[in-house]
């Protein structure tokens, strides 16, 4: 098959829609993660799931349409990667199913163990997604081991290298720093929006850490940086990434709770692009043989559907980033301090 | 078993798990809309109240349809991907649009909808809701497309070389007609099912004598809803069926438990069928000709027996013969009550039996639409395309221990989850708008 500039432009489609959601629902499962060790008393739970209630579930769309896309772009690699990584994919929609019924389920019953359990299951659903998803994009970088025909030929357990776990570690650092600086822009009272500012704070520590102990493992097990050293425009990504990275504190300290978000968020939309940039024009590297890799131009649609997505995607999504940022600047304020979810 | 019967096994329970919860979503949000509009129109505190009350039963069905949704979407690549390899650039394209264009819409208004009473005009709050009914039901609109091109495959060829299907005419895909009765069917029945709840739920607080002004108003609105869409899908249903004799010849044979072709065939009420022997047992109360006449519009018209086709064409007949009785049985009583409700529909505290029934008649829509489901997708088989590929060339080289771990998984999810659903469900529908206040 030939390769055309549609393959590349739903490349790019598809590590925006990656980069969306783990923007986006970074901070949801960042706050799950959080709530039972930071938020002791009921009046201050009920204040954070009422600060990501709003937008849980139109952040998980953005999973649906990152797979959606592989499925109707990329439909070899949908196809290979869901059923290559059966059992992790599994465990996460099965984590993101009781995340989303605990969201749901928690406030409707007037009773102190019936929330303590739901709590808890917020928290395991909170924390099995971006760690498995770390865990799975940290193998995609160094390769995954599928013959010929895109067949697993590997162990589950051997998904859980250290290079795997490592990206399962920085994904979740990613993730609780983003959600507390959302829980100090929505919370009420100035005490609350302190503690969890510095909370955010001393967790940047560790993703700083973390990240720079992801990019020196990422040159020694994977072969990511080559296209950096091919391409030297590719380095305005990580170099992105680095500046958003330390500008998270600086916003913090400065009391500038949004422009602390959106360097958080520059941080994991940036870092996903420097895996994206690395992986092209790969999609699911094989470790057996780099010819049995898919990439994107041995795994694509054809030409026409390409072109339809194209058009939906260039009509359709502007209107949804639109009305996304509308609820977010009418509900994505400081709450009353009653508010429920 | 093997991985292809657990793959089976597990689509089939994830989807039919999903749709418990789909109907409801896809009628009540329409009628939470229409009370909030009355709110408006005519000030009455009462239908606010309703908005709300409806609306809080509407949410805590409308969360496991969300998360179950998803499972659904990723299994066809887990499970099925020779499926998706071979029908990804149709398929796949058609379920990344319904995201985009409804998924969205529907799981950010509704959020607008619940945090919005005090932070937005009246009208553009009743807009948030209106929006979430658009979503819901434009994405009805993109996974029946899809599912009717499994039924109809139209716009396509066949790219040897890759060995897949291709999309020729996007047009040609979008305006199926096998979409299209598939659509009428399931929005009219959602609505049917969405109609009953609000009717059982009224009756149950009407018999009891409590909040009778308020469930009168919800009884009333309901009534006229679920009168119109009854008889509407009743009248649809037949086009749709006879939309299918001409498709999927061996499906109406199936539903029919036809094994030898004949002109003038009759309509059986009942049968018993012995599949083994390719006969039925038994054939209770056949009305002469009406089978071709339903069919074909002629009542000489020669009707297709299953025997045509040999038996590894064939779809599964009993499970398809008695699950379209069975909905068909369902959907006439359906009419009945939606009919007797209509009549009585400004007194109807004073008809204690109509109540009753009404009240008992709220499981009916969601088994009748769980057959119907039945139909379809058994009589479709053995192909998961009609006639271009088969369920068993389409699962996934997946070891089966695997697939155990996750269909045991789900299966106690699933189950736990419903439990917990129908219990808040039903813990809210007893307290009334009371729950609400």
């Amino acid at each position: 098959m030939e390769g055309n500039i549609f393959q590349v432009i739903w490349f790019v489609l598809w590590g925006l829609l990656w980069a969306m959601y783990f923007v986006l629902d970074g901070f949801d499962l960042g706050v799950g993660m959080l709530l039972p060790f930071t938020a002791k008393e009921e009046k201050e739970r009920k204040l954070a799931y009422a600060a990501v209630g709003p937008f849980w579930d139109a952040n998980e769309v953005w999973l649906i349409t990152a797979g959606g896309a592989t499925f109707a772009a990329f439909p070899r690699t949908y196809a290979v990667m869901f059923s290559a990584l059966y059992l992790p994919l599994m465990l996460i929609l099965i984590a993101l199913i009781i995340r989303g019924v605990a969201l749901e389920f928690r406030n409707k019953v007037e009773s102190e163990t019936w929330r303590r359990v739901w709590d808890w299951l917020f928290f395991i659903g909170s924390f099995v997604p971006p760690f498995l998803l770390g865990v799975a994009f940290g193998n995609i970088f160094k390769g995954i081991p599928i013959d010929a025909d895109g067949i697993f030929q590997g162990s589950i357990l051997s998904l859980f290298n250290i290079y795997g776990i490592l990206t399962g570690i920085l994904f979740i650092l990613f993730f609780l720093v983003h959600g507390a600086i959302w829980l100090a822009i929505r919370l009420p009272d100035k005490s609350l929006k302190e503690k969890y500012a510095s909370l955010a704070s001393k967790l940047w520590w560790g993703e700083l850490v973390v990240a720079v102990i992801f990019l020196i493992a990422t040159f020694i097990f994977t072969d990511l940086w080559n296209n950096y050293f091919r391409y030297v425009w590719l380095w305005i990504i990580p170099i992105l990434t680095v500046v958003s990275l330390l500008l998270i504190p600086y916003f913090l300290k400065q009391g500038s709770y949004w422009k602390a978000w959106f360097a958080s968020a520059g941080t994991i939309f940036f870092a996903t692009f420097f895996g994206i940039g690395g992986l092209y024009p790969r999609m699911f590297p094989s470790s057996i043989d780099p010819s049995y890799s898919l990439t994107i131009f041995n795994s694509s649609s054809s030409l026409l559907t390409l072109k339809i997505m194209t058009l939906v995607v260039v009509i359709f999504v502007p209107i949804v980033l639109a009305y996304t940022f509308w609820v977010y600047r009418t509900f994505g304020t400081e709450m009353a301090p009653t508010e429920e979810y | 078993m093997d991985a292809l019967l657990l793959s089976r096994l597990q689509f089939a329970m994830a989807s039919m798990f999903h749709f418990l919860f789909v109907p409801l979503t896809l009628g009540l949000v329409i009628l939470v809309a229409i009370f909030e509009l009355l709110y408006i129109r005519t000030g009455d505190e009462d239908y606010k109240t309703a908005a709300k009350f409806w609306g809080k039963l509407f949410l805590i069905n409308f969360a496991l349809g969300v998360v179950t949704g998803i499972t659904l979407e990723f299994q066809f690549g887990t499970n099925w991907r020779y499926y998706s390899e071979f029908m990804g650039d149709i398929f796949g394209s058609l379920l990344a649009i319904e995201a985009t264009l409804a998924f969205f819409l529907e799981s950010t208004f509704i959020a607008v909808w619940f945090f919005g009473w005090d932070k937005l005009s009246k009208k553009m709050h009743n807009l948030a809701i209106w929006l979430v009914a658009l979503g819901s039901n434009i994405s009805a609109f993109w996974i029946l497309t899809a599912n009717a091109w499994m039924q109809h495959p139209v716009g396509y060829r066949i790219n040897e070389e890759l060995g897949r299907a291709e999309l020729t005419n996007f047009w040609a895909v979008v305006t199926n007609s096998y979409a299209f009765h598939e659509l009428l069917h399931t929005l009219s029945a959602s609505y049917v099912l969405a109609g009953f709840f609000v009717l059982g739920v009224s009756a149950y607080h009407l018999l009891r004598k409590s909040h009778v002004d308020f469930f009168k108003k919800s009884f009333r609105v309901g009534a006229v809803w679920t009168a119109f869409w009854t008889i509407f899908l009743i009248i649809h249903s037949h086009f749709q069926a006879s939309d299918v004799a001409e498709k999927q010849p061996e499906k109406l044979a199936a539903m029919e438990a036809i094994w030898e072709t004949q002109e003038g065939a009759p309509w059986v009420v009942f049968a018993i069928v012995d599949e083994a022997n390719e006969r039925n047992v038994a054939e209770i109360l056949p009305i002469p000709k009406a089978l071709s006449l339903l069919s074909y519009h002629d009542p000489n018209a020669p009707v297709k027996g299953l025997k045509e086709w040999p038996r590894d064409e064939r779809p599964p007949v009993a499970v398809t013969f008695y699950s379209f009785r069975l909905m068909v049985f369902i959907g006439l009583w359906l009419l009945f009550m939606a009919i007797w409700a209509y009549v009585k529909r400004n007194e109807p505290e004073n008809h204690p039996r109509l109540l009753r029934l009404l009240l008992w008649t709220i499981p009916l829509p969601y088994l009748a639409i769980q057959f119907g489901w039945l139909v379809t997708e058994m009589g479709r088989q053995p192909w998961i395309v009609y006639r271009i590929m088969r369920v068993s060339e389409a699962v996934s080289p997946v070891p089966v221990s695997f697939i155990w771990v996750s269909f045991i998984s789900l299966l106690v999810l699933y189950a736990i989850l419903g439990a917990v659903d129908f219990y808040l469900l039903a813990k809210n529908a007893k307290l009334g708008p009371d729950a609400v206040k």
